[in-house]
């Protein structure tokens, strides 16, 4: 790039289309979310991981249900459905038992998937139901303004704990885990390329997986709890984040304050018949599938 | 095995329904068991996989509705069925599915209520949450039995109705109905008229929601590389989510009006004896059977009674209520809920409406629908 | 760079070059490009997109630095921004 004038000294070189644009809705964006926020990181990173496995788009499914992240599936071009609060599982599960060539991804918040929806998660973990599960946590209820969730650390400040969170949180990697999940992994939106490569792989795991996302809200969590701006939450999971794959549960729980380490990493991998594995199995015992 | 048990049968209510599902290609069955509806799924259990369909057992009537929803958007006829509890919690999904234009059956084996109620005995008390359990306004199609042969029947109607208009149609029977057993006669598989839903013609320029001239759109699926969005939110015919005044006025009109311009080809009743009838019966389901009996010993006494028997509740068949009430004196409503249908009548007669009421727990007896006949002809 | 311990193939290693290019409409000055490129390649610039909020541009004496490593796509939550191989 020639300098044009010391105006132009260390100017990026412009262009009109990013390499990732035919897999976006571009006539959608840009996207709904704060500047700081992660969703937009986590949303690049998927439409990355989609691009690059072996799987047709045309058979990718991509589900949410509501709130900030919920919105994601509106953006990502693949056949995809913005479902009522929390039944983005359930409904995915039907999706893929009555088409088990789409490979489903359920994309959705903390809230979304482990407050109201927390049972749906609960039972196609358990049945082992093959979608991809991505959860966006970031501590808070977004999208109405920063309320206390189903993962605010205990003593977090939101709009509805103002003395202090005086609950305990759910600690999701644990969860999944003892659930039965084939595949779990947790990853900030600052380890990208980590992410992206857990994404890959659970796209192509045959099974119930999970990824957590440790996601910055600057709105609703970062500013009320003094972590700063999203630039300022991202500084922090850089400054405590400790990749640990074969981390033990308690050493997975999140406080986000103080000296506590944020704790990532590939957390479980293993293989375990599906739903329809074993359906088809038995069926055939039976003489019913030939 | 056949999917159509073409004969003779002396079934149950619910298990006719479920043979009714799966004569009308129903592969997907998602349910929670609940009395008096659980017979229904377990012949799905026991039928589907015979089929070469789905039977999956969720976690509650929330997640059964989201699963049918999922599996109608990947190209399965399907289906669940409940009672007033489960049909409570199934509120919100239907709610998804009308908006989502999404194809699908629920059946509602009423039983006593409110809340936990009468689980092993009969009621007609969700009639009026078929039609407005959900937030926001629609139109529901709900089809009511009044016998087993009709539970098997009136399921493939519900099942044509709901790929014809693109909806979640409910076959409202009641726990009398649904474990009755009674003959049941099966065609053969030819001569079963059966709906699919209208499919894309071309890729090119697919609008999701674009309707026809008949306010239905064509029905892309998941997988076909359409890249489809589909959102509970309020809609553009793109399927992108629009929040404004102009988009919520042309999708509410277009899916209210999908249905009442259709109304006169959804509607179906069968009359007796209502030509120079004074008194006109209106009733449905159970209830129906005591009131027929009821029409019958009232003419025997010399009373000009008849009978309309209501097929389709939702939609209300309006117009022919009018038309029986310009010669008609009175309508007597008998119906095992406190008047809830009886109201709807009375819009349309001009105020000329008497009430059978019963709480639920058993049947409504012929006399007291007679009882009601005579006090009007004193 | 400096090496604690100098690789045995650091001669017939080619290190990749990469060329950064940005959509400057879509950048909401979130600045994780800039603080997490690995090599410090950008710094925040004067310039300001029609959003108002100011791009990154590439600092002094880091135009050659750049390794196509495209970890500015992967952080970037707006699409904004990406590398390619550069010549």
């Amino acid at each position: 790039m020639s300098a044009k004038g010391a105006n132009d000294k260390g100017r990026i070189e412009t262009v009109e289309e990013h390499p990732l644009d035919h897999i976006l809705r571009q006539d959608r964006l840009p996207h709904i979310w704060c500047p700081g926020c992660g969703l937009g990181s986590a949303m690049t990173c998927y439409a990355q991981a989609i691009e690059r496995v072996d799987i047709p788009l045309k058979k990718q499914v991509l589900l949410s249900g509501i709130g900030c992240t919920g919105r994601i599936a509106g953006y990502v071009k693949v056949d995809s459905y913005h479902t009522t609060h929390g039944r983005a599982i359930p409904f995915a599960t039907g999706l893929k038992i009555a088409n088990p060539e789409l490979c489903v991804t359920v994309f959705s918040g903390d809230g979304d998937l482990f407050a109201i929806g927390g049972n749906h998660f609960l039972h196609a973990a358990r049945r082992n139901i093959d979608i991809n599960v991505i959860c966006v946590n970031n501590f808070n209820y977004g999208m109405t303004g920063g309320q206390q969730g189903p993962t605010t650390p205990v003593e977090a400040r939101t709009t509805t704990t103002r003395y202090g969170n005086f609950e305990h949180p759910l600690n999701l990697p644990h969860l999944a885990a003892a659930l039965g999940a084939v595949y779990v992994s947790r990853w900030t939106t600052l380890h990208c390329r980590h992410l992206e490569k857990s994404m890959e792989k659970a796209l192509q795991k045959r099974g119930f997986t999970f990824i957590e996302i440790i996601c910055p809200c600057p709105v609703g969590f970062g500013r009320p709890n003094k972590l700063g701006e999203g630039l300022e939450e991202l500084r922090y999971y850089r400054e405590k984040s400790v990749i640990k794959n074969d981390a033990s549960w308690d050493e997975m729980v999140l406080h986000m304050r103080g000296e506590e380490p944020i704790v990532v990493g590939d957390f479980v991998d293993t293989e375990r018949p599906t739903y329809l594995d074993l359906e088809e199995q038995m069926l055939r015992a039976k003489g019913l599938i030939k | 095995m056949k999917a159509v048990l073409t004969g003779r049968h002396f079934m149950l209510g619910d298990i006719a329904c479920a043979e009714g599902a799966l004569a009308a290609g129903c592969d997907f069955f998602g349910g929670y068991p609940i009395t008096p509806a659980t017979e229904t799924a377990e012949r799905m259990a026991l039928r589907l996989p015979q089929v070469g369909g789905h039977y999956i057992q969720m976690e509650d009537e929330i997640a059964s509705l989201a699963a049918v929803l999922g599996a109608s958007c990947a190209g399965a006829k399907s289906m669940t069925a409940t009672s007033g509890p489960g049909f409570s919690l199934m509120q919100e999904n239907i709610g998804l599915g009308i908006v989502t234009e999404t194809p699908c059956v629920i059946v509602n084996v009423q039983r006593g209520g409110p809340s936990t109620g009468l689980p092993t005995l009969a009621g007609q008390a969700d009639m009026m949450q078929a039609q407005w359990g959900s937030h926001g306004d629609y139109e529901a199609i709900a089809y009511v039995p009044n016998s087993c042969q009709e539970m098997f029947d009136l399921t493939i109607k519900a099942f044509n109705a709901a790929e014809r208009y693109r909806q979640p149609v409910f076959v409202m029977a009641d726990e009398i109905i649904g474990h009755m057993t009674e003959r049941v006669v099966i065609p053969g598989p030819k001569k079963i008229k059966l709906v699919s839903r209208k499919r894309p013609k071309r890729k090119k320029n697919y609008l999701p929601f674009k309707p026809d001239k008949d306010l239905i759109p064509p029905m892309a699926l998941a997988g076909e590389g359409y890249a489809i969005h589909v959102t509970g939110l309020t809609h553009d015919s793109r399927g992108y989510p629009v929040i404004d005044e102009e988009t919520q006025h042309e999708m509410v009109t277009r899916l209210i009006e999908k249905i009442r311009r259709h109304a006169p080809e959804i509607w179906e009743f069968e009359e007796v004896m209502t030509e120079d009838a004074d008194i006109v019966v209106v009733s449905y389901g159970a209830a129906s059977r005591s009131a027929g009996r009821a029409v019958n010993i009232a003419r025997k006494d010399g009373i000009k009674a008849g009978l309309m028997r209501l097929i389709t509740v939702w939609p209300f068949p309006e117009k022919r209520i009018k038309e029986l009430a310009e010669s008609a004196k009175v309508f007597v409503v008998p119906e095992i809920n406190m008047g809830q249908i009886s109201r709807e009548v009375e819009r349309f007669a001009s105020g000329r409406v008497l009430s059978v009421t019963h709480a639920g727990g058993g049947m409504l007896s012929p006399e007291a629908v007679l009882q009601k006949i005579k006090e009007v002809t004193k | 760079m400096k090496y604690w311990r100098r690789p045995l193939d650091k001669d017939k290693i080619k290190t990749p070059k990469g060329h950064i290019y940005i959509i400057p409409d879509r950048c909401k000055g979130c600045g994780f490009c800039i603080e997490f490129c690995p090599k410090g390649v950008l710094e925040e610039s004067d310039e300001i997109n029609r959003k108002g909020y100011h791009l990154p541009k590439i600092a002094d004496g880091k135009e050659d630095d750049c390794m196509n490593c495209n970890f500015c796509m992967l952080i970037c939550p707006e699409l904004a921004i990406y590398t390619e191989e550069g010549e």
